[in-house]
């Protein structure tokens, strides 16, 4: 294989990377449609309540700060995985990587108690419409942030075993605006579900 | 252990509709014994199921399309012969029999006709004409076909075990609730739109990445073919208004499984956001299958009226604002919903408004007509009929979209008849024309002209008798999906429309025919130089078919009609001096597996067979670990391969007189 050769395939993978880059934020865009819509039946079926419990009775202010605060540092510690994989460096690519994913778990161990007490308390999912929405709404980022951390695993074992290659780069790469998105996903949550339901 | 699923499922309980199972089997069972027989079970295999070659997928997507276009089209022919025979009667079928039939005639031919087909020639076309080697993500590609194929078989499979909703193809709430309808038949419906759907946001995703990133080099996006850009627009359109109709059918879904209250009549549920949510995905929709068509309208009539497209630029930014405006119109499907008149004005106003891109088009296919050496193809008999028939059902739709003359008129047939009338020219007319367009390039042989111009006549024809009738009776105030009725003075119509049904079933036999002569008469039919119809555009400028990497040296463009300007200049086909290897995505029956546990999982979430959807679930997410960790997911043919490929084609080019 000539080195011409070689260089022409490498500038062909560069592309197929960044298409790939582009692919994967049409899919966080029409995932953000998917919220958006989330967002907007949430919003109507705050009313109705069905004489069950309203978001004021049932929300905690602590817990979601708390939430907030894991999923926000969370996605810095993640920037730092991003930086180090720039730099080549492995072992702290892992290291960043296994701080994310203790932030990410434990904002899902938070949410999860969240949920059970919720439904212990008689304000399950199936009480009224507007716990129907609450529950979808949040639970489907709980349900996104899940599958990152799953995929935090898969791509943790990746940099393990093959190093920090160009695929494994570029999927790293997805994986971070996937990380953030979730983020921005739940700053909307926050503001929209929370903070309101309790003032 | 089998959750909801008895033996009580198996539909003995009618002779009608274990007819309709029997065939459905029978008719599996004489593919797989033919296959058999062909000893071609691993030809289909290695060829094809595995294939992640676009054209391959566009074939195998056209092949679904066409199948569930006659099981979609038996369901029109029974609802016009019960129509025709219920007066004061019940006809033959019951009524619960025959709102399954209208249930699946309209999920079938928007969800299962005519998504694949117009991703089926998109798969095919829009790779060549934009001078690519293939599609930006080739294996999901395969992922986004299996996926709507198990959604089609889990329609199918309705029919042997259990029942399909009687719930309309809406699937409007309360009554598809589990409260009103506790059986299977909504489930069937919600689970096939949802595997499919997934497939078609991501067919959507694949498109704009493919048509943004990989165009050869000099096009630019004003010069790209229209048909290209009206699959991007339509992608667009596929990959955000798909997750609504996900989110309104999973929302659904919740209600019907986990006792939520979204839709429901009590307890906090709002029925009426979920008909927002569909339509803000069924208007979009409408663009995404029409769209397209207009593209291959555009092809069709530039080619065979030997000019250039009159009016391309206006007809690309027709396109993009109708693209746009397509968000803003849904609420006119609801317009007797109760909403203030100013929100019902609002949308008016908005439908009517986006005629007006649409009108553009139309002077965009007459100009180009006009003055130009116009051959009667099969392909541009289509795009007449359309034209013609198409401003009909245009000029109903701005009728329609008046909201007081709407509440007159909703829920009739003069609906039924408007849509089918916007559907059938503008959608399917337009898939035919490209189907019998194409079909030399895609199979190497020519489409029998004679078969086509048959097939075109009792479409039209057909169409006519079936819908006007339906026009006249809807202003005469009868509502749609009737099972049975009693004012004789609508029987008559309804008898035209029956006979409608049967000239179109003539046309559905012509198309039969033209695929039997084809094929028998391929050996002395081949299509030697790849541009049969002296075309304008690259996909002609390759092989018919093309070679797995379509072109051996990606051309570089400089005008709109690339290919024609290489003919003018004379350096059409000319042979590069030497060759390169060529990277080619490897097969991979990853696709397949997605598909097979997709339709196990919704045939699971169906049946409330618990630990059978928890199984597929965790297959399919390992199959994707599996293979989105694996890099090597190409092989490379050497140059010494293509040029023994390429020699071939240019003895045969050789060979021509």
């Amino acid at each position: 294989m000539s080195v011409a050769h070689m260089s022409a395939h490498e500038r062909e993978e560069r592309e197929t990377h960044e298409q790939r880059a582009l692919g994967f934020w049409l899919y966080l865009m029409g995932d953000a449609v998917i919220f958006a819509l989330l967002f907007a039946t949430y919003a109507i079926m705050i009313p109705g309540t069905a004489g069950g419990p309203t978001g004021k009775e049932l929300f905690d202010l602590d817990n979601a700060a708390i939430e907030t605060a894991l999923l926000l540092v969370s996605s810095m510690t993640f920037g730092f995985a991003s930086l180090q994989v720039r730099a080549g460096n492995r072992g702290a690519v892992l290291l960043w990587l296994a701080i994310t994913f203790v932030l990410g778990a434990a904002f899902v161990f938070l949410e999860v108690r969240e949920f059970a007490g919720m439904i212990a308390r008689g304000a399950g999912p199936d009480r009224s419409g507007f716990l129907s929405a609450f529950f979808t709404l949040v639970g489907t980022h709980g349900v996104h942030v899940t599958m990152g951390l799953i995929w935090i695993v898969v791509l943790g074992a990746q940099v393990a075993l093959k190093g920090l290659t160009l695929p494994v780069a570029s999927r790293l790469y997805r994986l971070g605006l996937f990380w953030h998105f979730l983020d921005i996903a739940w700053v909307g949550i926050f503001s929209i579900v929370y903070l309101p339901g309790l003032l | 252990m089998f959750g909801k699923l008895t033996i009580e499922a198996l539909p003995f309980y009618s002779p009608i509709a274990a007819g309709g199972a029997a065939v459905t089997v029978g008719g599996a069972l004489l593919v797989a014994i033919v296959l058999t027989w062909l000893k071609a079970w691993k030809y289909l295999w290695t060829d094809w199921l595995t294939s992640v070659d676009h054209k391959r997928i566009g074939i195998m997507y056209v092949v679904l399309a066409l199948i569930m276009l006659l099981r979609g089209f038996v369901d029109a022919l029974m609802m016009r012969a019960q129509q025709a025979m219920a007066l004061n009667s019940g006809g033959y079928l019951p009524p619960e029999h025959f709102d399954q039939i209208f249930s699946s005639h309209g999920t079938i031919m928007i969800f299962f006709m005519a998504m694949p087909f117009m991703t089926g020639l998109m798969n095919v076309i829009v790779p060549l004409q934009i001078g690519t080697r293939d599609v930006a993500f080739p294996w999901l590609n395969a992922v986004s076909l299996w996926l709507s194929a198990a959604g089609a078989a889990l329609v199918m499979v309705s029919l042997v075990i259990g029942k399909f909703s009687t719930a309309g193809w809406t699937g409007y709430p309360p009554y598809s609730g589990i409260e009103y309808n506790p059986g299977v038949g909504v489930d069937y419906w919600i689970w096939a739109i949802l595997i499919s759907g997934v497939g078609s946001t991501m067919s959507g995703i694949n498109f704009i990445v493919t048509i943004l990133k990989r165009r050869a080099p000099g096009m630019t996006l004003m010069r790209m073919t229209p048909f290209v850009w009206t699959a991007l627009v339509a992608s667009v359109l596929m990959a955000f208004a798909f997750p609504a109709i996900t989110v309104a059918c999973g929302l659904l879904a919740l209600d019907r499984l986990a006792g939520m209250h979204f839709f429901t009549n009590a307890h906090g549920g709002n029925m009426m956001n979920y008909v927002n949510l569909f339509w803000i995905w069924g208007h979009p929709e409408v663009y995404i299958l029409i769209l397209p068509a207009f593209g291959i309208f555009s092809e069709v009539v530039s080619t065979f009226s030997r000019k250039r497209l009159f009016g391309y630029e206006s007809l690309v930014y027709a396109t993009a604002a109708i693209g746009i405006l397509s968000f803003t119109v849904w609420l006119h499907h609801f317009f007797t919903m109760g909403s203030s008149a100013n929100v019902n004005a609002f949308f008016g106003v908005m439908t009517m408004i986006i005629a007006v891109p649409t009108g553009v088009k139309v002077f965009n296919w007459l100009l180009t007509m006009y003055r130009g050496r116009i051959e009667f193809h099969p392909s541009m008999m289509w795009s007449i009929g359309f034209i013609v028939t198409f401003v009909i059902g245009g000029m109903t739709g701005v009728l329609l979209a008046i909201p007081p003359a709407d509440f007159l008129m909703h829920n009739t047939t003069f609906l039924v008849a408007h849509f089918h009338n916007m559907i059938i020219p503008g959608v399917l007319f337009g898939y035919l024309a490209g189907y019998m367009y194409w079909f030399p390039k895609a199979f190497g042989f020519a489409f029998h002209r004679g078969w086509g111009l048959g097939a075109f006549w009792c479409w039209i024809i057909g169409f006519y008798l079936a819908f006007m009738p339906l026009y006249l009776l809807g202003l005469k105030g009868m509502p749609r999906r009737m099972e049975t009725y009693n004012d004789p003075t609508w029987q008559p119509y309804l008898l035209v429309a029956a006979s409608g049904a049967a000239v179109v079933l003539c046309g559905i036999g012509c198309m039969v025919m033209q695929l039997y002569v084809s094929i028998r008469d391929r050996a002395k039919t081949r299509d030697l130089t790849g541009d049969p119809f002296d075309g304008r555009t690259l996909e002609w400028s390759t092989s018919s078919p093309p070679p797995p990497y379509n072109f051996a040296v990606i051309p570089t463009v400089s005008d709109r009609e690339a290919f024609l300007e290489m003919k003018e200049k004379g350096i059409a086909w000319r042979r590069p001096a030497a060759y390169e290897p060529i990277r080619i995505p490897s097969n991979t029956p990853i696709g397949v597996i997605l598909g097979a546990f997709g339709f196990v999982l919704g045939f699971a979430m169906v049946w409330h067979i618990w630990w059978l959807v928890v199984a597929s679930g965790v297959v399919m997410f390992a199959a994707v670990i599996v293979r989105s960790s694996n890099d090597e997911q190409e092989f490379t043919m050497s140059a010494a391969e293509v040029k023994a490929i390429e020699d071939q084609r240019y003895r045969l080019l050789g060979s021509r007189s």
